[in-house]
């Protein structure tokens, strides 16, 4: 059973990872990933809307589907909403398993799913004023895609 | 039934979300889609180019031929950016 937080308060990623190896000793590696928030063209900050409810739903069952195809001994999803600031992380991805393939593997298909298919939507704030909806990046597709073919 | 707006949407729209009643010809999230497009200039400009719009009906993602019937909840949204 994965744990899925969505929060507004930034998360102790040390304090995350050693929960996922705490009492057991059948893990053999822990894979993560951790987006931050880049300060590019002036940004001054990312300002994170979702959809509540329906995106809790949405990563549990993302979630679901990497325990379905590796064999993980824990996984956790962390994924920041409200205004996020550069240099800030924005999401947590991590994963256990006795042996490193399953895990390396299932963090990188946990990000990207969860790039397209959790109702998330960024919108960039500027120095001088300006503000504008980040557009969906074909590439984000393409990399969630290359999932599909490998059953499920 | 409960129509949930999200992001640049919400913002065309200037609701979050509302209750509507639309008449029985409307069965799906495209025929929605077209008869909140008539209900104020916002709704008309936030629908104006429907391949940028996703639904959710219920909470789980839909496509413009998922039925949709009272009492259900429906979202509409530009392609999600999250991660």
């Amino acid at each position: 059973m994965a744990r899925i937080l969505v929060q507004e308060a930034l998360f102790d990623m040390a304090a995350e990872s050693a929960a996922l190896t705490a009492g057991r000793i059948d893990v053999g590696g822990v894979a993560s990933f951790l987006g931050v928030c880049r300060g590019d063209d002036g940004l001054s900050a990312l300002v994170l809307e979702h959809y509540p409810g329906m995106t809790e739903r949405a990563l549990a069952r993302i979630a679901a589907e990497a325990e379905v195809r590796w064999p993980l001994t824990g996984c956790t999803v962390i994924h920041r909403m409200g205004r996020i600031l550069p240099g800030e992380p924005i999401v947590l991805v991590l994963t256990a398993s006795a042996h490193r393939a399953a895990a390396l593997e299932a963090c990188a298909f946990l990000i990207d799913w969860l790039k397209t298919k959790a109702p998330f939507w960024k919108r960039e704030e500027f120095a001088d004023g300006d503000a504008r909806w980040v557009a969906a990046k074909d590439e984000d597709d393409a990399a969630a895609a290359r999932w599909q073919a490998k059953g499920g | 039934m409960r129509v949930l707006y999200f992001a640049w949407l919400r913002q065309k729209i200037g609701l979050a979300e509302e209750e509507v009643a639309p008449p029985p010809e409307v069965r799906d999230v495209a025929g929605l889609r077209d008869w909140l497009a008539t209900r104020s200039l916002g709704h008309a400009a936030a629908f104006a180019d429907a391949k940028q719009v996703r639904a959710a009906v219920n909470q789980d993602f839909a496509t413009p031929d998922h039925p949709v019937a009272a009492g259900d909840e429906i979202a509409f949204f530009p392609p999600v950016t999250g991660g």
